[in-house]
């Protein structure tokens, strides 16, 4: 517990002098940030810790701004228990984050070239920079040596070129390395494509992943998405599928007929947050009681006791 | 003489039930003695662990990890900190590293006397229970000493361990090997080769490698079908690529080669403690360079280990702060549970019971 | 009780024979109590660990304070049980376990009832608590009770059948139906004497089809505590369930009289040179070793399935007993003329 304690202090002192050494450092957390700005004033709203509060205002309005820490940090930091400095924050938060993140994504390459992050890459989420990762040569950070590729950058172009091959062409949305995840070769499909693009991976021998080993859903604030995790038992070969919904109307389709492991696991999903898996066996709640309304582990949930 | 109207029974196994293993529910068709349908129903032991971490940050989450699976905690901390590291790159000290392989191991013994334990009282021998735990209560003193707490020991940390071990611990470590190796046999000779037991297990809950593969069971589960798929083999982590063990794997896929493996797992888990214990750093650091805040960088990442059950693992969505965004845990016994309706239907009332203890769960791992 | 059938019987008579009978019964509870006790006082050295050393010293009034609690707490009947049944069940599952003990001799002088059908007594009189436990099992309105209550019913008259046929290779020995004159034929003066050496096939069929009648491990299905917990007495609390638990020690009482007086030979001694040590001594040590062998049971051997339990008794005990007749029969054809 002491290590939390000594996070918001450190917090707290960076925030009032070591604002330009973190803003530089972590321009590319800084544009991440922005995306995340929402949830943490939303969850600074119901923090009850005041300082934390405090801290996480001050760090969304320095952080949005990039550079240089601004007045309006102090600002929101003294008006930080009042519920309209919040929202005051969120509104400023997410016009500067706009304009930080086009900035940020210039100045990221550099940043992450210098190594800000201890990870070996930069955050691989990003649907604008994974051709660039995965082109490698392209890059166009001066000062820092082009990105190499991952040594398991073929897996995944042999990988998608089957897909693309025997799926359909445009079944793919997105294929890159997570490397900051052990190098999974990862395949963003689209929704129509999904059962198929996994019967493929079950039944084709270079691909083979008899194994699936997890199901996971998460929901991100704009979409939802579905992870699958597979591994080809034989070779040691890994891959990762990954299909998005959107949120208002989750709808994917259920590979639990081709892995029977995915059974529960979408159930759970379901569950917990509310994605639907058409051809699904046996869609019905399994971890919350069978009357329960809503869907717990969404961003939005509001409990059903609000002291919770 | 018309035909005598017949009825199914609808029985409910659970949630208070001394054989399930915790608070597990199982509604059963019965018709006569034979089991036509079987219903698992969980979600009794839910506490919201996943949606807790979101507001936790990694180092306040161990302790949670800890009461998932209850009786094998230690393997629970490390796949947490271990996924950790690995999405920060940090590392952690050779000294350190043996200690948490150490205990990692010594849980993998406690968990399958657990087991085994249990599974014998379930099938009607009651002594081999106290046996179990009598053996147990060494490891479970050993880990008292080392780290406070006898059951969730919230020892690994991001980096590293908490402490490090307390003068004396590793001999008494290294004075407990021959004496479980020892007793090991004498509960072999005891029990593997009784009539009864035997009668009560061979042939029950057969399946086969593809069944196993498909359903994605993981630990003894799948290699009783012959699958040789052990992740501190073919996924090696922490030191295990230093240690020689073997992998056991069995044949039939029916509940005594389970049985086998497990007491064949405990065996093994010995002779690679014997080796670690051997070969570990007199001093060093017991935690890395860490840095004050755990943010480990925006990014997702899974990261699977070896636990007593099976796979367990830990795949986390980071938006680069301390609190994960998503943590999701891929639960052991909560996949490996899937295959039972399916090896229950034909089934015996008794059978329900041998086959549920083979499959070896927790339900604190079911629900989460 | 020769004195009895000599003169006419007077009020007296009938209350000393009253009182006689109070004095087994005390002496029966005792038993059990200290059986119970030591049931768990023995399995718990069996498994590394001593049982029940605080109520009293060394734990020896720990049945007496679960008694004592059996029988102050709260009398619940399910709301839709057939009470009737219900209240009736434990009380039929008793009276014949207390009724079959009047037929065996302790010493040649110490006996209740000389009947000259008395085994036949004994066998007839158990049956009536299968019965009594199929009753509880429906009454209790319970499905876990109703299993339990039938896979009992199926259990024990599977098991009745060996029983009986074992035993009857040592009537065609004895000549006898009569307790007393069984334990008369043995008295060789020495152990081989004694009915189990040659009657090893029906004291083997015996000692599992009696383990069987009693209900105990291995063959304790219809309780079998971690599948139906608790089988048929799982609705039955406080003194209704000490009934159960009475009946079911009674029954050891009664098996482990009977083995002694059919098997091991009554108060005869082992050997000649022994009988200074009166009779009763050698029948109480012979009963201790058998109940002694029931409580290692227990705590060794894990539970027979239902469907293995009905093939052993129907496909191996029963022409197992049925080889024993035969193999007697031939015996005393070729060598007894």
């Amino acid at each position: 517990m002491s290590e939390h304690q000594e996070d918001t202090k450190d917090v707290t002192s960076r925030e009032t002098g070591e604002v330009e050494k973190k803003a530089e450092g972590e321009a590319s957390e800084a544009a991440d940030k922005a995306d995340g700005k929402v949830i943490e004033a939303d969850k600074a709203d119901s923090e009850a810790p005041v300082d934390k509060v405090q801290s996480e205002a001050a760090q969304v309005g320095v952080k949005a701004e990039g550079e240089a820490p601004a007045p309006a940090s102090e600002g929101a930091a003294s008006e930080a228990t009042a519920a309209e400095a919040e929202r005051e924050a969120k509104r400023q938060a997410a016009a500067e984050a706009r304009a930080a993140r086009a900035a940020a994504k210039a100045a990221a390459e550099a940043g992450g070239a210098e190594g800000g992050a201890p990870a070996p890459a930069a955050p691989a989420e990003r649907p604008a920079r994974a051709p660039r990762a995965a082109a490698g040569a392209a890059a166009d950070a001066a000062p820092a040596a082009p990105k190499e590729p991952s040594p398991l950058q073929p897996q995944l172009d042999a990988a998608a070129a089957l897909v693309r091959e025997l799926v359909d062409v445009d079944a793919i949305e997105e294929a890159y390395v997570n490397e900051l995840g052990s190098h999974m070769p990862t395949l963003v499909i689209r929704p129509p494509y999904l059962r198929r693009t996994a019967e493929l991976f079950h039944a084709h021998e270079a691909l083979g992943c008899s194994y699936l080993r997890n199901v996971s859903g998460v929901d991100y604030e704009t979409h939802m998405e579905v992870v699958y995790h597979l591994v080809n038992m034989a070779s040691g070969q890994r891959y990762a599928l990954k299909a998005r919904a959107d949120r208002s109307d989750p709808v994917l389709d259920s590979v639990t007929p081709v892995w029977e492991t995915a059974n529960w696991n979408e159930r759970e999903i379901y569950d917990l947050l509310g994605i639907h898996f058409k051809g699904h066996p046996d869609l019905r709640r399994i971890m919350m009681p069978d009357d329960w309304i809503g869907h717990p582990l969404r961003k939005d949930y509001e409990p059903l006791d609000p002291e919770v | 003489m018309g035909a005598i109207r017949t009825e199914e029974l609808l029985l409910n196994v659970g949630p208070q039930h001394p054989s399930t293993h915790g608070v597990f529910r199982i509604i059963v068709k019965l018709d006569g003695e034979i089991i036509t349908e079987a219903t698992p129903v969980m979600g009794y032991l839910h506490r919201g662990t996943e949606k807790l971490a979101e507001n936790l940050n990694f180092t306040q989450i161990i302790p949670y990890t800890d009461r998932m699976d209850y009786v094998s905690a230690m393997t629970n901390n490390y796949v947490l900190c271990h996924a950790v590291e690995k999405m920060m790159g940090l590392e952690v000290p050779e000294r350190a590293e043996f200690l948490r392989l150490i205990v990692m191991e010594m849980q993998r013994v406690a968990s399958h006397l657990v087991w085994w334990g249990t599974y014998l009282l379930d099938i009607g021998a009651m002594s081999p229970f106290l046996f179990a735990f009598r053996d147990r209560e060494t490891i479970v003193q050993l880990f008292n000493e080392l780290s406070g707490a006898r059951l969730t020991y919230n020892y690994m940390r991001v980096g590293g361990v908490k402490w490090d071990a307390p003068p004396g611990w590793l001999d008494k470590v290294r004075a407990f090997i021959p004496y479980m190796e020892k007793k090991i046999e004498e509960y072999d000779r005891l029990v593997s080769g009784n009539e009864i037991f035997l009668s009560r297990i061979q042939g029950i809950g057969r399946y086969d490698a593809e069944t196993a593969i498909r359903y994605g069971l993981s630990g003894a589960n799948l290699r009783c079908t012959g699958v040789q798929w052990d992740l501190r083999r073919n996924e090696p982590y922490s030191l295990y690529d230093r240690f020689e063990f073997d992998v056991p794997v069995g044949k039939n896929g029916d509940c005594y080669d389970r049985y086998l493996l497990r007491l064949e797992e405990i065996r093994q888990s010995l002779r690679i403690l014997r080796q670690a214990l051997e070969q570990m750093p007199e001093g060093g650091e017991t935690m890395g360079k860490v840095p004050r805040a755990i943010r480990p960088p925006a990014g997702e990442s899974y990261v699977a280990i070896e636990s007593p059950r099976g796979e367990i693992g830990c795949h986390i969505v980071s938006k680069g702060k301390a609190e994960p965004y998503r943590l999701k845990f891929r639960r052991p016994s909560f996949v490996n549970l899937q295959i039972l309706p399916k090896l229950l239907v034909g089934e015996t009332m008794t059978n329900l019971i041998t086959i549920l203890g083979g499959i070896d769960i927790v339900v604190g791992e079911v629900d989460a | 009780m020769d004195w009895l059938s000599s003169s006419p019987v007077t009020w007296y008579d009938a209350l000393v024979v009253f009182l006689w009978g109070v004095v087994l019964m005390l002496v029966v509870l005792g038993f059990v109590t200290y059986a119970i006790y030591f049931e768990r006082k023995v399995i718990g050295w069996m498994q590394y660990r001593q049982g029940p050393n605080r109520v009293g010293p060394l734990g020896l009034l720990q049945s007496v304070a679960d008694i004592l609690k059996l029988l102050i707490k709260e009398d619940t009947i399910p709301r839709k049980a057939d009470r009737l049944l219900f209240v009736f069940a434990p009380v039929l599952a008793f009276i014949p376990s207390f009724a079959v003990l009047a037929v065996i001799p302790y010493t040649q002088k110490l006996y209740f009832a000389d009947l000259n059908v008395g085994l036949l007594y004994y066998v007839a009189l158990s049956g009536i608590s299968t019965l009594a436990i199929v009753l509880g099992g429906w009454a209790s309105n319970n499905k876990y009770a109703l299993l339990g209550g039938m896979r009992s019913a199926a259990q024990m008259i599977s098991y009745e059948v060996p029983l009986v046929i074992s035993v009857t290779g040592v009537v065609m020995m004895s000549g006898t139906l009569n307790l007393r004159g069984i334990v008369d034929a043995q008295s060789g003066g020495w152990f081989w004497d004694w009915n189990f050496l040659p009657q090893i096939i029906g004291f083997a069929v015996f000692v599992v089809a009696a383990i069987s009648e009693l209900n105990r491990t291995p063959f304790d299905l219809p309780e079998a505590e971690s599948e139906l917990v608790a089988g048929y007495h799982v609705e039955y609390s406080g003194f209704r369930f000490a009934f159960f638990m009475l009946t079911e020690y009674v029954y050891v009482y009664a098996i482990a009289g009977l083995a002694t007086t059919l098997f091991l030979g009554g108060w005869h001694a082992p050997a000649p040179f022994l009988d200074f040590i009166p009779g009763i001594i050698w029948f109480a040590l012979k009963f201790a070793f058998i109940v002694f062998f029931l409580f290692w049971l227990r705590a060794t051997l894990p539970r027979i399935r239902i469907d293995q339990l009905m093939g052993l008794g129907w496909k191996l005990l029963l022409p197992l007993s049925l080889v024993n007749i035969f193999l007697t029969a031939l015996f005393y054809e070729l060598f007894q003329r």
